[in-house]
């Protein structure tokens, strides 16, 4: 019900909002859970296990009870009503009741209460065993869960941001604002950040008094001078929530979640990883409820939240509400309900020892002799103590520490490095305390900073001690919940106890306290208590669970954001990419990189078709591809001959000026880490070309040799893979094709595997007479600035000898024919001696991974070794990642002797051609074996070869 | 005590009054037949089939904190048996077959739950490398099955096909894959370890290995010497400093993996999703929670936390891959520690020590090998003989390089896997 | 987590890429034998506490670092340049 008068809303700005269809209204400044007690709703969830009826419990981001699905662009689910602010034409649903949330059928699990026990499915569904998965299973899941996704794509807008400050203030309580207001004065870089929507904390809450006057007045004060200091950043509706290594938070920023829609380009929320010297942890105390009989009725509330309801938002959470706990708390519910005209059934210091009402609270009861008294009321304020915040100062690993007096557990010392906790969070609840503990805490680190800040003026406030018999639990007839959501209720402990789960983890992690979505910040300390008490230990000596990120759960699409779709990687593109894409090229994905696979021409109806045609144009005439993916690294000095012999297995510093040669590498562990060719272009500069799928792996590893392994010698390495464009050139016009292109150029001056300068239309080039086709071929490298022009130049004149460009797939066919490798070969648990290149790791020099590929296992007959297949049977196909077995084996884990890496279909020989591995292959060329793939239902006989299938003696190459 | 639906019904009507303890608090004894160091899925594990195959049960489990404390007690739950080089392969076939009775074995739900795993595939080269994988798997005599993308579509719609950064091409499929409850399979072990007269001994921390000659005579602890004439090291995640007290050196570093589970929603994913491209997998547990975790921190750690840059990455990779997963809200994140091997397969063996063997190196995958690895590890200590699943799980294959077991082809040493 | 590179200062760890432990910088002759290579490449001593290892700022200078950290807690102890190391 709404007061007549007071609160912090905007009574003039009506908001119309509806929960579960039905419509009402709040005011600006309302926040959904506010204004749904404003219209006496009640109840608002049911419970995870039982389906229990559930009202509002708390005032803040604790809430267990009250998450409800928002409509939005997509619908969110699982909202605490209580943070989620109205907005006008708000829509809310509830969530896990069906049909509806008055009449849920699923509360007849409540019925069966005594047997759904903690652990109670670990000791059933077993019989028949198939109806766990059929019949049980399926109906826990529906069940269980709290709302629903849509299942639409989220394609709302995100953001992810970076920030950094001498201070983080985490909390814009008194103690968070004295802090920030020390330290901005003392001119330090200063984020105050509250995950509240204004700053205040505790105060917005309270009727108190700062320096005579209200408390909200210094507030106002305070928020106006921060504001106004260049050096100090405001954060509302921001929750740190998380503290990470090196003074790294992360925090997030509800931007747009308190508007109808995002406005203009506005997030609906970032996520900030802020970077830190220093931090004050202000983030205040969470109040308690108290487990007694039947305390899960909408309508008990903590007393805290019922403060806060009838001071901030102006709203009578009851008509008639008693208080139930002792000491400030309760006087001071009283006080400020008796304040605001509420009445005021009882206070009751003792026990409750039950509850009654259907689907919300109508009464209560207190003992009365040797029976009970029931107690009219409609809400009930619980204060069962505070619990300091302590969750961030556990995210690094540490434990918070007992303090009797509190009866609650307060920061480690030291817990996070550079974060030191100040006010409630402390321990320290007075609001005096506060204030004068954020100013010492913040001075102190001023101090460590190098900062002077001015002692300041500390203002007035109240200064009552806190002092605490805790009420954890009061006995009593019904069951009483400890942990609401997740229905976990004293018995519960106790059986779990019972059963020998003593550890608190084991509890824990038994009856499921502490891990519905308030994560155990209303229940685990009574749960502990509760614990301990059945175990006969005290709460220190029964231990404490800790507290993982995130403070508060966290939307994926906000820690995510800017990865839908192709956000999730770079994509890099060739010079040649449009012009590729012009001509119908399909565009497929290596690594990172962008290239055509095929080049369709008029009346093709497969990709099949294209690919034969452009083989045999390669093979018959000229063809052009785009193969700038390749890494190259540009490697110069006096010790570059030296450098190279080191990282490849074979000798470079022999090679002449002017030529090139293939080199393998290795890793250190002996196996085969890529191949290429290099050029040496000058007497101290090499080209090294490195496949596209370990041209970063390659840098970085050269990068490591040469710091590390080489740091005397003179050498100097630079990727220089974006700089260049580079084309293949291969068939038999390969070499007319560049004499139409290239400034003074014949074919003659070039013999194989040369390289040098040259000049094309007046552009300085780079031309390396290498082929991956086994054709006569070149590679042709310009700035890239000139690669698309270069392209569309050698397309044209192939074109004009009946030539053209060819795709990835042609590439792939020609390489198969000709028995070059690629990756598919050396994935990475391949020797040189499997691909048959053992000779070429030389003997007169060291390598990287010479020694450790000299172990025993890595070489020899055992070995799967690299061999080419051609189909022997009736069925012609090869199949990519079948295995090979012995003619006539049958196809078991224990026969079988290889895999096929490579197929293709080559139109030069008329039949699929396959590359693979085989145990012993090289001694077992002409033998007939089994090829089977399970998967894709195929199965053929091959014949075992030489890997090259096409023109071995290599004059097609050369010549 | 035996568990069944009838047993619940009887206590429910008469007040829950009957339960008894899962398992004894015993004080540890001064000797035993076998010491297994580490009271983690693993050892109870082994403690069980010690004592259910071998009929060996003076045997003592000695964790420093409590039952199940370890990696299996923080993993993303996933079962499956989908390797393909040999030693990985048959270990975790027969692992899963285990898995498959495992409820009726130790009258104990697990909730193990065969829903499926897909390994998504984004590349002609990426499906050959997975076909390769599960007609391995098919060898092996599991099951394996190509999927399509027109599959997928139909059941699970809500995948990016229309405009990914990596084109979903189809997937491997094995429909015996799947979760379980993390938490009861270690209390299902020590539950049946302990019937059979195993003595589980919580807070006991082993502070040395004592050897003498060459051959271990026992351990000390917190709680006093204890004798053995076999002591078995099953302590992932603290492999290196338990063998150190053996004065071993193990190939093993030590990483931190991160997972990551969100509130709970109501049922959307019917399978275990794994996105390579994006070191991305994911599934939804049967309280709703979506559970999934992604690569290493990279980095050595024994902090049982790691930092934003994985946390993030993620979270875009499940934005990428499905996009309607927006609104899921992460509430709780966590850290295991991995023994990392170099080839990223682990170990089952002897040690130079008689009598100290030693079962470690699970690297990201030791929930699924609780079941195959507890029971190749009693074989081992009973026998003194590899069990034949486990048979080239050996120590010695780096020193050798025979029988690496180079899953992810990323190399036999340290920190590429 | 943010590490020190000597040469840009402290930086963000998701620039950098992870290769061991220091070890790694003290590569056996190739004629030290098979106990010195398995050592160097294989066993480890795998820390729980103050350890040195090998860091790529990759996504910045391109230097090879060595960091001293700590494996318990994260915290970062200091950082030289690989090079200066080696030599």
């Amino acid at each position: 019900m709404r007061l007549s008068q007071g609160g912090l809303i905007d009574r003039a700005k009506p908001l119309r909002f509806s929960f579960d269809g039905k419509g009402y209204q709040g005011f600006a400044g309302d926040t959904l859970a506010s204004a749904l007690l404003a219209n006496d709703v009640r109840l608002v969830g049911r419970s995870f296990k039982y389906h229990r009826p559930r009202g509002i419990l708390t005032a803040d981001s604790n809430e267990p009870n009250a998450l409800m699905t928002i409509r939005r662009a997509v619908d969110e689910p699982n909202v605490r009503a209580t943070t989620q602010e109205l907005y006008e034409g708000l829509e809310a649903r509830s969530q896990n009741a069906w049909p509806a949330l008055g009449f849920d059928l699923l509360g007849m699990n409540d019925l069966l209460a005594p047997f759904l026990g903690a652990g109670f499915y670990y000791k059933t569904f077993m019989w028949p065993k198939s109806f766990w998965e059929r019949v049980y299973e399926p109906f826990i899941r529906r069940a269980a869960g709290l709302g629903a996704l849509s299942k639409a794509p989220d394609r709302g807008r995100y953001d992810k941001a970076f920030a950094h400050c001498d201070l983080l203030v985490i909390g814009g309580g008194p103690a968070g604002l004295m802090a920030a207001l020390v330290a901005g004065r003392a001119g330090a870089d200063v984020i105050l950040a509250d995950e509240d929507t204004r700053l205040g904390g505790r105060l917005l809450a309270e009727r108190e008094e700062i320096d005579g006057g209200p408390a909200l007045d210094w507030v106002e004060e305070a928020t106006a001078e921060l504001r106004a200091l260049p050096n100090v950043r405001l954060m509302t509706r921001t929750t740190v929530t998380g503290a990470y290594d090196g003074g790294t938070y992360g925090a997030l920023e509800r931007v747009s979640q308190h508007l109808a829609s995002p406005a203009g380009h506005a997030p609906i929320e970032t996520f900030w990883r802020i970077v830190a010297r220093r931090a004050i942890l202000a983030a205040g105390a969470h109040e308690r409820p108290i487990a007694f009989p039947n305390n899960d009725r909408p309508g008990v509330m903590l007393a805290s939240a019922v403060r806060a309801y009838v001071n901030r938002w102006g709203v009578a959470p009851g008509k008639r509400v008693a208080v139930f706990g002792q000491g400030a708390d309760a006087e001071r519910t009283a006080r400020d309900l008796r304040a605001a005209g509420v009445e005021l059934a009882e206070v009751i210091t003792d026990r409750v020892t039950g509850t009654n009402g259907r689907l919300g609270l109508e009464e209560i009861l207190v003992p009365d002799g040797d029976g009970a008294r029931g107690i009219n009321c409609d809400c009930l304020a619980v204060a069962g103590g505070w619990n300091p915040a302590v969750h961030l100062t556990c995210h690094m690993g540490a434990r918070p520490v007992w303090r009797d007096d509190l009866a609650a557990f307060v920061p480690a010392e030291g817990a996070v490095p550079g974060l030191t906790p100040a006010g409630a969070c402390a321990g320290a609840f007075s609001t005096a305390a506060c204030l004068s503990g954020g100013a010492r805490v913040a001075g102190a680190i001023l101090e460590d900073l190098g900062l002077s800040a001015p002692k300041p003026d500390l203002p007035e406030a109240e200064d009552g001690g806190y002092t605490i018999t805790p009420i954890w639990h009061v006995e009593g007839k019904g069951r009483a919940w400890l942990d609401f959501q997740n229905d976990v209720t004293v018995k519960d402990v106790k059986q779990s106890a019972t059963e020998g789960f003593r550890s608190v983890e084991h509890m824990k992690r038994y009856t499921t306290q502490g891990m519905a979505t308030d994560q155990g910040k209303n229940s685990n300390v009574a749960a502990l208590a509760v614990l301990a008490d059945a175990t006969g230990r005290t709460i220190p000596e029964t231990g404490t669970t800790t507290f993982r990120p995130p403070y508060t759960p966290i939307n994926i699409a906000a820690l995510g954001a800017g990865a839908l779709d192709k956000g999730f990687a770079p994509e890099r593109h060739l010079t040649s990419h449009a012009a590729s894409v012009a001509r119908g090229a399909p565009m497929i994905e290596a690594g990172l990189w962008y290239r055509p696979s095929y080049f369709p021409a008029p009346g093709e109806q497969t990709w099949r078709e294209a690919c034969d045609r452009e083989v045999t144009m390669v093979r018959q005439a000229v063809g052009v591809a785009d193969v700038s993916t390749l890494g190259k690294i540009d490697i110069q000095g006096p010790d570059a001959g030296k450098f190279l012999d080191f990282v490849y297995t074979n000798t470079f510093s022999t090679l002449k000026e002017g030529r090139v040669r293939y080199g393998l590498m290795l890793r250190e562990d002996g196996h085969v880490m890529d191949d290429g060719t290099t050029a040496r272009l000058g007497a101290q500069q090499y080209l090294m070309t490195t496949t596209t799928a370990a041209a970063g792996q390659v840098m970085a590893h050269l990068d490591w040799v040469r710091q590390a392994l080489m740091p005397g010698a003179d050498v100097q390495i630079a990727s220089v893979t974006e700089h260049w464009a580079q084309f293949a050139v291969a068939g038999p016009k390969a070499g007319a094709v560049l004499a139409s292109v290239l400034d003074d150029w014949a074919p003659g001056d070039w013999p194989f595997m040369s390289c040098g300068a040259v000049s094309v239309s007046g552009v300085a080039g780079r031309l390396f007479r290498i082929s991956f086709s086994g054709e006569q071929g070149y590679e042709i490298a310009v700035p890239a600035r000139f690669g698309e022009s270069l392209f569309r130049l050698l397309v044209a004149q192939a074109e004009a000898l009946g030539g053209g460009p060819y795709g990835m797939e042609a590439l792939n066919v020609l390489r198969i024919e000709k028995g070059f490798i690629t990756h598919a070969e050396i994935h990475g648990r391949v020797t040189a001696f499997d691909i048959g290149m053992g000779r070429m790791v030389s003997a007169k020099k060291d390598c990287v991974g010479k020694t450790m590929s000299e172990r025993p296992g890595l070489s020899g007959p055992e070995r799967e070794q690299m061999v080419g297949l051609k189909p022997a049977g009736s069925v012609k196909q090869l199949t990519g990642g079948a295995h090979l077995f012995e003619a006539g084996a049958r196809a078991t884990a224990a026969n079988s002797q290889g895999y096929v890496t490579s197929v293709g279909f080559s139109p030069t020989l008329g039949c699929f051609l396959g590359q693979g591995f085989l145990r012993n292959g090289r001694a077992r060329h002409g033998e007939t074996v089994r090829m089977v793939d399970h998967v894709r239902g195929v199965e053929a006989m091959c014949e075992v070869c030489d890997p090259v299938f096409y023109d071995p003696e290599g004059g097609r190459m050369r010549g | 005590m035996r568990f069944s639906g009838l047993k619940i019904l009887t206590e429910g009507l008469t007040g829950n009054r009957g339960w008894t303890p899962h398992w004894r608090d015993p004080a540890p004894k001064p000797e035993y037949d076998v010491i297994i160091i580490g009271g983690g899925g693993h050892g109870l594990a082994t403690a069980y089939y010690l004592a259910k195959n071998h009929g060996i049960t003076n045997v003592a489990v000695l964790e420093k904190g409590y039952l199940g404390g370890g990696n299996v007690g923080r993993n993303t739950t996933i079962v499956r048996a989908n390797y393909f080089l040999p030693g990985n392969s048959e270990f975790y076939s027969h692992s899963l077959k285990l898995w498959e009775n495992l409820e009726q074995d130790l009258n104990y739900n697990v909730m193990l739950s065969q829903r499926g795993q897909v390994l998504l595939s984004h590349s002609d080269g990426q499906s050959d490398a997975l076909i390769r994988r599960g007609n391995a798997m098919r060898n092996q005599g599991d099951d394996a099955e190509w999927i399509s993308p027109e599959y997928m579509r139909k059941n699970w719609p809500y995948l990016n096909f229309d405009s990914p950064r990596f084109p979903i091409y189809g997937g491997l499929m094995q429909r015996r894959a799947g979760t379980a409850r993390h938490d009861a399979v270690a209390w299902g072990y020590a539950r049946g370890a302990d019937q059979r007269g195993v003595d589980l001994i919580q807070n006991c921390e082993v502070t040395g290995i004592d050897i003498e000659n060459g051959v271990v005579k026992g351990v000390q602890t917190t709680r006093g010497a204890i004798r053995a004439g076999k002591v078995g090291i099953v302590t992932a995640g603290r492999s290196g400093q338990v063998a150190a007290m053996a004065g071993m050196r193990l190939p093993i570093e030590s990483h931190v993996l991160q997972a990551f589970v969100t509130e709970g929603l109501k049922p959307c994913l019917d399978t275990v999703i794994s996105f390579g491209m994006g070191h991305f997998y994911i599934s939804q547990s049967d309280k709703g929670g979506l559970v999934f975790g992604g690569d290493l921190d990279m980095y050595a750690s024994y902090a049982q936390r790691g930092n934003l840059p994985m946390v993030e990455h993620v979270a875009e990779a499940a934005m990428t891959l499905m996009p309607m997963i927006g609104k899921a809200k992460i509430l709780r994140s966590w850290g295991g520690i991995m023994d990392m091997t170099p080839d990223g397969s682990p170990i089952i063996d002897r040690t130079d020590t008689d009598g100290l063997f030693i079962d470690c190196g699970w690297c990201y995958g030791g929930f699924k090998a609780v079941p195959g690895s507890g029971y190749a590890f009693a074989h081992l200590m009973a026998t003194g003989t590899p069990h034949k699943s486990a048979e080239r799980l050996r120590l010695d294959r780096f020193r050798t390089g025979r029988g690496l077991m180079d899953e992810e082809g990323t190399g036999a040493q340290h920190n590429l896997h | 987590m943010r590490l020190p590179c000597p040469i840009c200062g402290e930086r963000d760890v998701r620039e950098f890429t992870y290769k061991g432990h220091a070890v790694a910088l003290d590569r056996p002759a190739p004629n030290a034998g098979d106990a010195a290579w398995e050592d160097y490449v294989h066993l480890r001593e795998n820390p729980a506490g103050e350890t040195r290892e090998l860091w790529y700022h990759g996504g910045g200078c391109g230097a090879w670092i060595v960091v001293r950290r700590n494996t318990v807690t994260h915290e970062v102890l200091g950082a030289e340049l690989a090079s200066e190391v080696a030599e």
